[in-house]
């Protein structure tokens, strides 16, 4: 509390003060719906932040040259929340790979059941990991890269806890049930709506801090930033378009039906993968590879070609995921060309990261730090390879809805999004709790390879039995009928889904390894540092004004 | 007019093609044109600075 101003605690009450209001209403109003439970979620946390607003409102004030030092707890606390949520949800997520191993596994208890614990793993990775990750990078980056403060105190610790309210709001409605049926966007109205106001809130106070910069030219990773904020925006909204059942019910009806369902759902669900699973990392990328290879990007101008590329290019790539589907044909090609488009731009940008590399091999080979950004940056040239080989209409005819599209998803997730997450943190976490480097460079070692032995199992695993289960499944007797049952495509599945859920369990295990090593590096950071070494540029530093 | 289906396919058949075409010659000759060598070189570098103390 005592970073914020005497206006902004104020505020920080007052939005408490309103979200206590709004729960106790939801709770009350919708007795019996689920949806009360989620008004008892927002109660809470609004009493929350009122009581420790109250035990913080007549703290000493801030220091009155807070502005000439950058603004690092909002990022702190996101690294920390972020492992968290991927212990969390890697752990779910190994649990529904062992339940296809042992389908009985669910205790006769609904929440337990895959439909429901699946998304549980997905929302926790992509929002609770990825997104608290970007959150805490994108402050780190662009109050370095603007030479700038964050504008205030109070948006910034609005857009992280705001943004956790929502994810385990969306987490916890899986459990109960609540659902609307989109994937990647499952979460209900209510929780639409306040992923919205918090989303706003973090378009605004990234463009505020854009203005207030001290660097004349906006470095590239903020664009990277500023596309997957806004555009997550405009998709979050499009696709959340929805008819509640009554205003305290948790179920709603989508605005759209049919092809067009559809189609919207998958504008939106690959425009996902792209802005908030890619963009927002190579944000991150053109940030900290760099500055841990200690060379400048290799070539800045591509950089910007890439960056339009990928912007422009995959708002049109999503109807590859309805090949075959009463979608319009002329659409599903469509889909296919600009997938196939999409590798220029991705090439290079995965070629410029490596291309950066070249001179300071020899650091990837001793700092684990880099060779998670540099594996990162291979990955991310993989899978986008074989994203746009899958899109391929053809090609999706033997890949769709087998474990290739898996292996796939998690050859970007683990290999490109995870390893650069991993990397970025380790290059941050000394850097923001000021010591020279972290608890354990061993145990970032570590790290490496079980993720990688992780990830490489997993993928491989995969990619097996997807192309079995694909080629069971187009496979005819002479007879002209199908030569193997769906079950005995399930059946043959058994030792790959042994295989995936072991590499998971040692990806899990490189995050706890992870997590430990980010822990301890917190707790035996030397105290010793002076703040008065950590500062942007400010106008306290322009006294002829 | 009768706003159809096929008026969308057209639309998104001419103008589509067009603006992205243009969009990116725009990108381009902006990324590439030899007048903003430097002003890129210098973005590149531009990270460098002591992260933890102003400078430029």
């Amino acid at each position: 509390m005592g970073h914020l101003t005497q206006g902004e605690r104020e505020l920080a009450l007052l939005t408490g003060a309103l979200l206590l209001a709004l729960g106790m209403l939801m709770m009350v109003m919708a007795w019996g719906d689920p949806l009360s439970v989620h008004g008892a979620m927002f109660g809470f946390s609004g009493a929350a932040v009122m009581a420790v607003t109250l035990r913080g409102m007549f703290a000493p004030a801030p220091d009155e040259n807070r502005f000439a030092s950058y603004y690092d707890a909002p990022s702190k606390a996101g690294i920390v929340i972020a492992m968290i949520w991927g212990v969390f949800a890697m752990f779910i997520g190994d649990w529904v790979a062992w339940l296809l191993v042992f389908p009985e596994m669910t205790f006769d208890a609904g929440w337990a059941s895959f439909g429901r614990l699946r998304p549980v793993h997905t929302t926790g990775v992509i929002f609770g990991f990825g997104g608290n990750a970007l959150i805490a990078t994108s402050f780190h980056v662009v109050q370095r890269t603007c030479r700038t403060r964050l504008p205030d105190q109070f948006s910034p610790w609005f857009v992280l806890l705001g943004y956790n309210l929502f994810c385990l709001i969306a987490v916890s409605g899986y459990m109960l049930g609540v659902t609307q049926s989109k994937e990647y966007a499952e979460p209900e109205w209510y929780a639409d709506i306040w992923l919205v106001i918090v989303w706003v809130a973090y378009f605004l106070l990234y463009m505020r801090t854009l203005a207030r910069r001290n660097e004349p030219h906006i470095y590239v990773a903020n664009w990277y930033f500023l596309a997957f904020i806004l555009v997550v925006a405009i998709l979050h909204i499009v696709n959340g378009l929805a008819v509640p059942v009554s205003a305290f019910s948790a179920k709603s009806y989508s605005a759209f039906s049919g092809v067009q369902d559809a189609m919207t759902q998958w504008w939106y669900g690959h425009n996902a993968v792209a802005f908030f699973l890619t963009a927002g990392f190579l944000g991150m990328m053109y940030y900290y590879l760099p500055m841990q290879a200690g060379r400048p990007i290799y070539s800045y101008r591509t950089s910007i070609v890439s960056f339009w590329g990928i912007t422009f290019f995959y708002m049109w790539a999503g109807s590859h995921h309805l090949h075959y589907t009463a979608l319009p044909f002329w659409v599903q090609t469509l889909g296919m060309s600009f997938s196939i488009m999409l590798l220029i731009p991705s090439w290079a940008s995965a070629a410029n990261a490596l291309l950066t590399l070249n001179g300071a091999w020899d650091k990837v080979r001793t700092d684990a730090t880099l060779r998670f950004m540099a594996l990162a940056a291979i990955f991310y040239g993989l899978s986008t390879f074989e994203g746009s080989f899958m899109a391929i209409r053809p090609v999706n005819a033997l890949s769709h809805y087998t474990d290739w599209t898996v292996g796939h998803v998690h050859a970007g997730a683990l290999g490109w999004v995870a390893l650069i997450v991993f990397g970025a943190f380790y290059a941050a976490t000394p850097k923001l709790w000021k010591c020279e480097r972290m608890y354990s460079p061993g145990l970032i070692e570590v790290h490496f390879w079980l993720a990688l032995s992780g990830t490489l199992i997993y993928v491989f695993a995969m990619w097996n039995s997807g192309i079995i289960q694909g080629l069971m499944w187009r496979t005819y007797n002479d007879g002209g009928t199908l030569a193997y049952s769906f079950m005995d495509s399930v059946n043959a599945m058994y030792p790959y889904y042994i295989a995936r859920a072991f590499g998971g369990l040692l990806f899990l295990l490189g995050a706890v390894v992870g997590l430990y090593n980010i822990v301890m590096t917190i707790r035996t950071a030397a105290d010793t540092l002076s703040e008065a070494e950590d500062r942007p540029l400010g106008p306290i530093l322009e006294p002829a004004e | 007019m009768e706003f159809t289906h096929e008026t969308l396919v057209a639309f998104s058949k001419t103008f589509g093609l067009f603006y992205l075409i243009a969009l990116s010659i725009g990108v381009l000759i902006y990324a590439y044109r030899p007048k903003n060598k430097e002003r890129f070189e210098r973005a590149a570098t531009s990270i460098f600075g002591n992260e933890d103390r102003p400078c430029r």
